[in-house]
């Protein structure tokens, strides 16, 4: 299990900047500031330590009384996303109740895994949801341009096997992009720039943690 | 293609460039370019055609054509490049249109573009 501890984050867009030898770098935008713990799950009372984070701030008067009880209780103004965090129980003291999770929980340089919602693209053949090749255009083919070929055997086994790739509904998935690097930490416009581009859209949550692979290596991702 | 978003315009604001003159396609201009050989850092001077310039701001991009040699050349820089130290106005060209692409079909007297005097307005 991941027990990176990261931030949430909404996606801006995208641009480029350069650096200090012309290299061009593409990134994506994500604003970060106001990451604010909202609570505590421990190993005690939960079964298991996480850090409970809110983002984005809200109205108000958009909240359920319910909602509003909960960020009262925390003592922070009420937000539209709250997300936990597994991480380790020693963690949890760093980050009391109400305080902000600050931008230089990453450097640059630094390794993430980035999570997001992927964009939906609808009902999609076997071409672009799967890159099949699809048939030939000439030599007599008609009426079968982009299928994916058979999908079977015969009488053994009978069937189609499990998980055979065919078209359907592509894309408005959870993804994760692992190893991606951070290439600036502006702290005064509250944003982390990422190399490359993010899964999901424009305005869309995305959660940017440490990268779970180098810690496993190291042997930081104990929970 | 403009980008309002201001947090992304302020993030671009330091690599626009304001000291580049106005060109546009047609447009023949001397470019000086840091090159790094062997260690060492030295301008180069590519003069041509501008063929077209593409998006705007920061991100823009511009293409510069010349025949070296006998062979046509063609280099594309970023608008906002830090290895683009200077560009010059050497002189301006009477087009019609927006991207010059069928300069590259034609040779010799062909692909010459006349002059256009006088500056730009703006």
């Amino acid at each position: 299990m991941n027990f990176q501890l990261g931030l949430i984050t909404k996606k801006i867009g995208m641009t480029q900047i350069f650096e200090k030898d012309g290299r061009r770098v593409p990134v994506t935008v994500l604003r970060a500031a106001g990451n604010q713990v909202l609570g505590h799950r421990t190993v005690e009372r939960d079964g298991y330590s996480a850090l409970v984070v809110a983002f984005d701030e809200k109205k108000p008067s958009r909240c359920t009384k319910a909602e509003l009880g909960r960020f009262k209780q925390a003592n922070i103004s009420p937000k539209y996303v709250v997300r936990e965090f597994r991480v380790a129980a020693d963690v949890l003291g760093k980050y009391a109740v109400g305080t902000e999770v600050p931008l230089s929980l990453f450097e640059v340089g630094a390794s993430v895994d980035v999570t997001g919602t992927s964009k939906g693209k609808g009902f999609q053949g076997v071409m672009k949801r799967h890159n099949m090749r699809g048939e030939q255009r000439t030599h007599g083919n008609h009426e079968s341009f982009r299928h994916g070929g058979s999908i079977g055997c015969r009488k053994t086994p009978g069937r189609v096997l499990p998980g055979k790739r065919m078209a359907g509904h592509m894309g408005n998935e959870r993804l994760t992009q692992q190893n991606m690097t951070v290439v600036r930490v502006l702290d005064e416009q509250g944003v982390l720039l990422v190399r490359g581009p993010v899964p999901g859209a424009k305005n869309s949550y995305v959660t940017v943690r440490h990268a779970v692979k180098p810690a496993i290596r190291a042997g930081n991702n104990k929970g | 293609m403009s980008n309002s978003c201001p947090t992304i315009e302020s993030i671009e604001q330091p690599f626009r460039r304001t000291d580049l003159p106005e060109f546009r396609p047609g447009d023949t201009i001397r470019v000086h370019v840091l090159i790094s050989e062997g260690g060492k850092e030295r301008i180069q001077v590519f003069q041509g055609v501008c063929l077209h310039r593409k998006g705007g701001g920061a991100r823009g991009s511009f293409t510069v054509r010349k025949i070296s040699h006998g062979v046509g050349v063609e280099r594309v820089w970023p608008l906002s490049s830090p290895r683009v130290t200077k560009i010059e106005l050497v002189s301006r060209g009477r087009v019609r249109r927006a991207k010059l692409y069928y300069l590259r079909e034609r040779r010799g007297n062909a692909a010459r573009i006349r002059t256009r005097v006088g500056g730009y307005k703006s």
